[in-house]
């Protein structure tokens, strides 16, 4: 392979690199304590338990959380989902939902409505923005959940979430939340937020290992959720029936405590440099990258156009040009990774109106620089002008 | 209640018994992860053992912040 510098812009997909912080954690737990946590009492298994109780309390002080015990470990955002759609909706009940969804929420619900379940997706503006009236008017008896997105993955639109909140709030119905894209990215407090469940994932803003992720579960909650997977908990050994209690409910079979033990070093790096200055900086990228973008003939920019509106993730498209070849140009010449297509949200690209085609997406993260984004918009340019 | 004694607290889970290990170390109360003893429960988990003259405070610290199954004193001598 040829030593060309690689210039990796798909940061909405997975976060890459990762701190050296993340991976020394998940060598040394590999290295020192991958006992079995907690199953067998013994020093080496406590001290594996303990990364995952510090990793719990980490990711509960990140949410506002106040017991991290309402945290459950999951593989990942969309494990979460399936968790909370599959677990807590029983024929007849209702779903309010946006058209800028990811299939991680697309899917279940659309097999649950093979159980009876009805499903409202609440439409939104072709740069993905939505109101929160439209949410609080598709409300009937039955509606038993509303599950939004943060952020869009595919324009970076940040939904009004505190707003649908005070919504689901007042009408007494579970708020389910999707931060795989914002968790790590902007500021999350579940009680300021009104928000009842929040899917996160380890491995994007908050710089974790693939293969990590969670789920917050408002106090209650759990006892109207079925888990997704039974098994072994290393608690109440003696009875053949699942736990009922938190985080164990959910939490069957061994984790992923080397995964756990980056996702808590990926947490207190996003904590210690600050959610604030990560954002200003994944911003200044992002509002360079939008302002050359416009001054491309041929080129269209999907999402808000203020900044401010959307997470460092910006679509585009080329007017006569596979957003596909786009992509593989920009990797096969220049060494710019990114990705295209429909970001498994075909469902938003219906609301913007790049489906079937996609889009071109970048996106941002805390090692990205102003050069590289300097380099990636001359070579947008470059194949734009010579098809 | 013994106060010369040990006691172990017993919790649902060894998550439960973490988060209040942590809850006692903030509380600079003196306590000791340990297995939960066998003739307490054949469970595979841990519980945290505490002196008698600390027991009424480690209860104080972890009342409703994590669910206490139960307290046990354990025999008298014959210490680990
Ligand atoms: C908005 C959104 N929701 C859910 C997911 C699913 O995350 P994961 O693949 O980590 O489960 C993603 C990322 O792919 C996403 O961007």
């Amino acid at each position: 392979m040829e030593t060309r510098e690689h210039i990796y812009l798909d940061n909405a997909a997975s976060s890459w690199p990762k701190p050296e912080s993340v991976i020394r954690a998940v060598e040394l737990t590999l290295r020192e304590a991958a006992a079995n946590p907690g199953r067998s009492g013994h020093s080496l298994s406590v001290e594996a338990a303990r990364i995952i109780s510090d990793a719990r309390s980490e990711a509960a002080a990140f949410f506002g959380v106040a017991d991290p015990l309402r945290i459950v470990f999951t593989k990942n955002a969309t494990e979460s989902l399936n968790i909370v759609i599959n677990g807590l909706l029983r024929p007849g009940d209702h779903v309010i939902t946006s058209r800028m969804e990811h299939n991680s929420v697309m899917r279940p619900l659309n097999a649950a409505r093979e159980r009876g379940i009805s499903i409202s997706s609440v439409r939104c503006s072709r740069t993905g923005e939505l109101d929160p009236d439209d949410v609080r008017k598709a409300v009937t008896k039955d509606t038993r959940l509303v599950v939004l997105t943060h952020a869009s993955n595919v324009t970076g639109t940040i939904m009004p979430v505190a707003e649908v909140g005070a919504i689901t709030r007042g009408e007494g119905i579970p708020f389910c939340v999707d931060a795989a894209q914002s968790a790590g990215c902007l500021p999350i407090d579940v009680d300021a937020m009104n928000i009842d469940l929040l899917a996160f994932t380890g491995h994007k803003a908050l710089y974790g290992p693939q293969g990590t992720g969670g789920l917050f579960i408002r106090g209650g909650l759990e006892a109207e959720i079925s888990p997704l997977v039974m098994g072994g908990t290393g608690s109440a050994s003696e009875h053949e029936e699942q736990p009922l209690f938190m985080p164990d409910k959910y939490e069957s079979g061994t984790p992923n405590t080397a995964g756990i033990a980056g996702l808590l070093e990926g947490g207190r790096f996003v904590s210690s440099q600050g959610i604030a200055s990560i954002r200003d900086h994944e911003m200044a990228l992002a509002s360079v990258l939008l302002e050359g973008l416009d001054g491309i003939p041929g080129v269209r920019v999907h999402g808000p156009a203020e900044p401010e509106k959307r997470i460092p993730v910006v679509s585009f498209t080329v007017d006569g040009m596979d957003a596909s070849e786009v992509a593989y140009r920009l990797d096969d010449g220049c060494g710019i990774m990114v990705r295209p297509g429909l970001h498994c949200a075909p469902s938003a690209h219906r609301t913007l109106g790049t489906f079937p085609g996609g889009t071109v997406r970048f996106g941002f993260g805390f090692f990205n620089t102003a050069e590289q984004v300097r380099t990636a918009l001359e070579a947008v340019s470059s194949i734009v002008n010579k098809p | 209640m013994n106060r010369a004694g040990r006691s172990v607290i017993l919790f649902e889970s060894v998550s439960s018994a973490l988060h209040a290990e942590k809850i006692l170390k903030a509380g600079g109360i003196a306590h000791k992860i340990i297995p939960v003893p066998k003739h307490i429960s054949s469970d595979c988990g841990v519980c945290i053992r505490v002196e008698g003259e600390y027991l009424e405070q480690a209860g104080r610290a972890l009342e409703g912040k994590v669910r206490v199954l139960g307290v046990r004193q354990l025999p008298e001598a014959k210490g680990r």
